[in-house]
């Protein structure tokens, strides 16, 4: 009876929400049809947000990946919220997976292939995920993806050994200088341009590593706490093994 | 179109999912499923037809719509987070009563 329900409440949700988006035709949308007033221009313009970020963008921030520009540069307060947002829930699982010592899990040995390929890998991963983050406004990735890499191959070392446990101290260290890195950046920016987050450096030539003002201080940064969060919360998953 | 309908699909299963099983788990990934229909749909309502990625090259002209892919970067992160604290809870919850099954937590709680 319940399985019914269910299924006739999610069929009628799916039709429901189908014949809203047949108006809305795939893949065609002009990007300027739409009428606005420019609060900068003092006047009524063609441009729509985004086509104002792609063109201007560039100019405007230096970066060449608009959708770091808009992450970073022109939404960057949003941005330290969402880190602040991941920060409390590693601060959560931390404390929810909180075990005294005599209740050690059990974990059975890995096999030689995945011991010798962990260890063979994961500098290379690491390497990857810095990679991404510190090109993040040149090329797709940034910050998150990086920071999601690096603690991708933390948990392959703790699937390979099962005797491994990362640094507590150290890791809180790392996560507490790279937020508090964010918050200075913004901070100067107040000293030096007049508001949060002001893109106060140089923004360089485009399309060079060196360019884009802040934006890839800010990154690596974020980079830096996302990865040793998520390595943190695979740690705290783990529990205290034998 | 086959995109919103399989983004809106997405989103029927893990309701689906959320209301007719009986595990936490399950439930656990049925609205991880909601949440990846609508990070989908909303990428696929941003596409502009030829388009490339949002990245400046200096010789092609037509980009995507850059905003769905800042919002759906706040998203994934979002959910992430809240996917582990529910999950951590989950774990505390099987470490006191000993199931996972929400009927019978229901009776051990009473």
């Amino acid at each position: 009876m319940k399985r019914i329900i269910a299924i006739t409440l999610s069929v009628l949700i799916f039709l429901i929400f189908m014949t809203a988006f047949a108006r809305v035709k795939f893949g065609n949308i002009a990007l300027s049809k739409y009428f606005y007033f420019n609060p900068v221009k003092k006047q009524m313009t063609r441009d729509s947000v985004p086509s104002h970020y792609l063109k201007e963008g560039i100019k405007e921030t230096g970066s060449t990946n608009i959708v770091t520009a808009v992450v970073v540069d022109y939404r960057g307060f949003d941005t330290l919220g969402e880190v602040t947002v991941l920060f409390l829930a590693s601060i959560g699982v931390g404390a929810l997976m909180y075990i005294k010592r005599e209740e050690k899990r059990k974990v059975r040995e890995a096999n030689e292939i995945v011991k010798t390929a962990s260890a063979f890998l994961f500098g290379f991963i690491v390497l990857f995920g810095a990679y991404i983050f510190v090109h993040g406004h040149l090329t797709p990735g940034g910050g998150f993806p990086g920071g999601s890499v690096i603690a991708s191959a933390y948990l392959l070392l703790y699937l390979a050994y099962p005797k491994y446990a990362a640094d507590h101290s150290k890791l809180s260290v790392l996560e507490s200088l790279a937020g508090l890195t964010f918050l200075v950046t913004g901070l100067l920016g107040i000293i030096f341009g007049g508001h949060f987050l002001y893109n106060f450096l140089p923004y360089g030539v485009p399309r060079y590593l060196f360019s884009a003002g802040v934006i890839p201080v800010i990154y690596v940064a974020v980079g830096i706490k996302v990865g040793s969060e998520l390595t943190g919360i695979v740690d705290s998953m783990m529990g205290v093994r034998e | 179109m086959i995109f919103y309908a399989a983004s809106l699909a997405l989103v029927a299963i893990g309701i689906y999912v959320v209301i007719s099983k009986r595990n936490l788990i399950k439930i656990i990934i049925g609205l991880d499923m909601i949440d990846t229909g609508v990070n989908l749909l909303l990428i696929s309502i941003g596409y502009v037809r030829g388009g490339t990625a949002p990245i400046e090259n200096g010789n092609y002209p037509l980009y995507v719509d850059p905003i769905p892919h800042a919002l759906v970067l706040t998203a994934i992160v979002i959910g992430v987070s809240v996917m582990a604290l529910a999950l951590s809870i989950v774990i505390g919850l099987y470490r006191h009563t000993g199931t996972l099954e929400i009927d019978e937590i229901r009776g051990l709680v009473k």
